[in-house]
């Protein structure tokens, strides 16, 4: 029986995570830009190991494969967890964490639209549970003017793991600015002297703050073409800032600026794409600014106080766990209920 | 300028308005057989008062409505009564349904008739007028305006005069409202003396200017006191009464509340022209405006006598030859018609003909990714992600929890899916297994009343039996002692006195009840009755598609393809 409606609007899945995609390029543009072309490998190697990974389990759950692997989920997946981990990450490990977070944390949950994780996350929790020191060497940025590594050299130490000589990792990679300011809290020095140092820019990393804004541009273009709903950004970055703001203002030596957190590490990338994957967030708009501020105060607690440098991947996931509650809790009343009759 | 509210949601489909108000309202030629079926209306079928091979007059009753919720049917045209059987009707169901078969004498002779000054007539006598004249809803919902016309309980403040039409193609409320203005609001003028009400708004979407226009003029030119035109926003489904309710007053009817009770009555400006032609000029409800558009020549309104057959109404808009279907109604909520020889009906606002170029068949469903775009358009604010997830898992309690029943089906959230679900088809299966199982646990509450009554009975026997015994024990004891005896009573008035006649009589109307409703149960519907072997094949045919839909829904957990039978 053909029933109505008989019209459909002309937009598809597969168009959705292209805009996604295509709102990422200003931020991956600029991440080349700063650290050179070695996140490409990465995101090239990532799409292709989720690509294969899809067709196989689409295979082994016997489901259509043309129709799933141009949905470009999987090129999304893949394209995020590129961008959490280290550009010069070796390929095995981008090729582990794609495969993991598209086999394990979305197929094996019933494929695209059931997973309750965000699959990205998974990979990148993974990842840096178990190869914690890889996740440290992050590429320095252009301008700091340290040694470089030429393209060649990049891809030589991403499939073979061999640098050129006389020169060692310590060399060419840094940790993240995040990451340096947490060593050196521990060490005793205050804020003011740590933002001194050479790695720091005027809103956090050099080069890495940079790239924060190119994903924001992004951000706001989703938000323009209404891909995702302001809920959530603007949620995550409330509550991240007035989180970081109270402890910087309650005792600054120790604490840095909110602004600091919004520019660095995976906050941009994570409220504007992350966060806003429509099949682990909340379908309520309340219940997504709950979620979306829950995941700002716990990726602050987890940068704060927490064992890793950067809290968005598992404030994501922890959040994540939420969300058929949040849901619950959170239904909005039906026309013609809200009491009151106007 | 008056304030207007918003209802949430609504989407902008393409409009496909302009096809079809090129040219002005034409007088559809009269067919060769007009099929009129006695159910078209909301309420009880009407009962056939001619005989097969009667000549009838144009306008002469030929329904007679039945029960208090019903309509009248009439002779569109004079000729000769040649069926009255069960024929496709222009139906969701595609089932067959009792219909009147006239064939036109050409001479299109009008029955005596006459109209009444509604100011000097009884409302009751205003109302039973309406009634016998047949007019229904042409909205498309086709509820009998006599029982819409009551002020009883509830002061009505507001009649709301629909002109939104607000579902792509349809254009037979604006070529009305264009060349016939002042008849509507006569007709809402008397529809505001029912109802007592104090003012009556007319809602019109703002991409009907021409409407708007005379429609506006003719409330100056008749110096209507209590009504306004009020252009409201183009926005789908906002011509539904209760979203048009909402932007005019402000006023959120939820589901299942009438919206007398908040003060407000709603009519489609055709009903309101139909009641005026029905009691200033005592002419019947015989043929209503449809518009042909779509896959056609050349598109445009037609004046079409009720009952004549879809096919050749088209044809005189030139029907092209790629057509493979006929949709009556909106491409939003319309309905795929089982055949092109269904006659239109009060309920036929739109004939849309459709071809895989105008209307390509939807890509294969994806799954469901919770982009909540369908929550955004909703009208009813319902969240139609989860009750597509709770109709998918058969969560039908959850369904309900989650205001399944406050869906009206407008089709917003399958027309921006971007996974193109058939959301609306899973509410829809979700509704039909709900009422399903409440037929059925009725159906076993009294299948446990019945049983108890009768173990009751059976107690209540043995115990009549033990005293009658115990009666008569005593009787003989009676004749054994002192001569003479009384003479004793029957034992069975004894019987009746020492049970409470009010019990015995209570237990034999409950009796009686619950076989009435057992009868009831178990009669099948009339209209399966003295069925052709052909007839018969056909809702064989169906039943198997029902059972085929039912075991694909009950697949349909296990895969992501949306329940479809093979007719696609």
């Amino acid at each position: 029986m053909w029933s109505s409606p008989f019209i459909t609007q002309p937009s598809s899945v597969s168009q959705i995570m292209l805009r996604v995609l295509l709102a990422l390029i200003p931020g991956i543009a600029l991440y080349v830009w700063y650290f050179g072309p070695a996140i490409l490998v990465s995101i090239a190697l990532a799409s292709a190991t989720a690509l294969a990974t899809e067709a196989v389990m689409l295979k082994l759950r016997n489901r259509p494969i043309k129709p799933f692997l141009s949905d470009n989920s999987a090129l999304l997946t893949a394209w995020l967890l590129a961008l959490s981990i280290p550009p010069l990450a070796p390929w095995w490990m981008v090729v582990v964490g794609t495969a993991f977070a598209i086999a394990i944390s979305k197929h094996l949950y019933g494929g695209l639209g059931n997973n309750p994780f965000n699959p990205a996350m998974i990979g990148y929790a993974v990842l840096i549970i178990s190869f914690p020191v890889h996740m440290t060497h992050w590429l320095t940025p252009h301008a700091l003017g340290g040694a470089e590594l030429t393209f060649g050299e990049q891809l030589g130490y991403i499939f073979n793991g061999a640098l050129p000589a006389g020169l060692t990792l310590d060399a060419v990679t840094m940790a993240t600015p995040l990451d340096t300011l947490k060593t050196q809290l521990h060490l005793g020095l205050s804020v003011d002297n740590i933002r001194d140092m050479p790695i720091y820019g005027r809103l956090a990393g050099k080069g890495s703050e940079m790239v924060a804004v190119g994903f924001a541009i992004g951000g706001l273009y989703l938000l323009f073409i209404r891909i995702i709903s302001w809920h959530l950004p603007v949620a995550f970055l409330a509550a991240l800032f007035a989180t970081a703001g109270v402890f910087h203002l309650v005792d600054p030596v120790h604490y840095v600026t909110p602004l600091f957190h919004w520019f660095s590490g995976a906050a941009m990338l994570g409220a504007f794409f992350i966060l806003t994957d429509p099949v682990t967030s909340p379908t309520t708009p309340r219940g997504k600014l709950i979620f979306a501020a829950g995941a700002g105060l716990l990726t602050y607690l987890i940068r704060a106080f927490g064992g890793y440098p950067d809290g968005m991947a598992f404030a994501t996931l922890l959040m994540n766990i939420c969300v058929p509650l949040i849901d619950a809790w959170t239904q909005p009343k039906v026309f013609g209920k809200k009491g009151g009759g106007k | 300028m008056r304030s207007l509210f918003k209802f949430h949601g609504g989407v902008h489909p393409p409009t496909h308005k302009a096809e079809s108000t090129g040219s002005p309202i034409a007088q559809a030629a009269l067919p060769s057989k007009l099929v009129i079926p006695l159910h078209q209306h909301v309420g009880n079928r009407a009962v056939p008062v001619v005989q097969v091979g009667e000549h009838v007059l144009k306008g002469q009753l030929i329904g007679r409505p039945e029960g208090r919720l019903s309509s009248a049917v009439h002779a569109s045209t004079s000729g000769t009564v040649s069926a009255i059987d069960m024929q496709l009707v222009a139906h969701q169901s595609g089932l067959p349904d009792l219909c009147i078969t006239l064939v036109p004498d050409g001479k299109d002779e009008w029955i005596a008739h006459s109209g009444v000054d509604y100011r000097q007539t009884a409302h009751t006598d205003l109302r039973h007028l309406l009634r016998q004249a047949g007019v229904v809803g042409l909205g498309g919902a086709v509820f009998p305006s006599d029982m819409k016309s009551y002020s009883h309980k509830h002061k009505i403040k507001t009649l709301v005069l629909n002109g939104a039409e607000c579902e792509p193609y349809i254009t037979c409320d604006d070529m009305l409202m264009r060349e016939r203005a002042g008849d509507i609001l006569r007709g809402a003028e008397v529809l505001r003396e029912l109802l007592y009400a104090e003012e009556v708004l007319i809602g019109i979407e703002d991409n009907k200017p021409e409407a708007i226009a005379a429609m506006q003029q003719a409330v100056l030119d008749d110096r209507h006191a209590h009504m306004e035109v009020i252009p409201v926003p183009t926005l789908y489904p906002g011509g539904g009464a209760k979203q048009l309710i909402r932007v005019l007053t402000g006023i959120e009817v939820a589901a299942g509340v009438r919206s007398t009770e908040m003060g407000v009555q709603c009519f489609n400006v055709a009903t309101a022209y139909c009641v005026w032609r029905a009691i200033a000029f005592g002419e019947p409800l015989l043929s209503r405006i449809v518009t042909v558009t779509g896959n056609v020549e050349h598109a445009q309104n037609f004046e079409v006598l009720l009952g004549t057959p879809v096919d050749e109404l088209v044809a005189q808009a030139g029907s092209k030859p790629d057509t493979d279907r006929h949709i009556m109604g909106g491409p939003m909520m319309g309905v795929d018609l089982p055949s092109g020889s269904v006659g239109v009906t009060k309920a036929t606002n739109c004939i849309i003909e459709a071809s895989p170029r105008l209307f390509p068949p939807l890509p294969p469903a994806l799954p469901c990714i919770r982009c909540t775009r369908c929550a955004d358009v909703c009208p009813a604010e319902l969240q139609p992600q989860d009750l597509y997830w709770f109709a998918k898992a058969k969560d039908f309690g959850k369904a309900q929890e989650y205001h399944l029943f406050d869906c009206i089906e407008c089709g917003a959230c399958a027309y921006v899916c971007p996974s193109h679900i058939p959301l609306v088809q899973y509410y829809r299966f979700a509704k039909s297994e709900i009422w399903q199982r409440e037929r059925e646990s009725q159906a076993a509450e009294l299948a446990r009343e019945r049983h108890e009554f009768r173990l009751m009975r059976i107690e209540r026997e043995k115990q009549e039996k033990a005293e009658r015994l115990a009666q008569k024990e005593k009787a003989a004891l009676a004749a054994k002692a002192a001569a003479p005896a009384p003479v004793p009573e029957p034992a069975i008035a004894v019987a009746a006195a020492t049970a409470d006649p009010d019990d015995t009589l209570q237990m034999r109307i409950d009796a009686a009840v619950a076989r009435a409703k057992e009868q009831a149960a178990a009669a099948h519907p009339k209209n399966t009755d003295a069925l052709t072997a052909e007839q018969q094949a056909e809702i064989a045919a169906i039943e198997a598609r029902r059972a085929k839909i039912r075991e694909m829904a009950a697949h349909a957990g296990a895969d992501d393809e949306p329940p479809k039978s093979n007719q696609g």
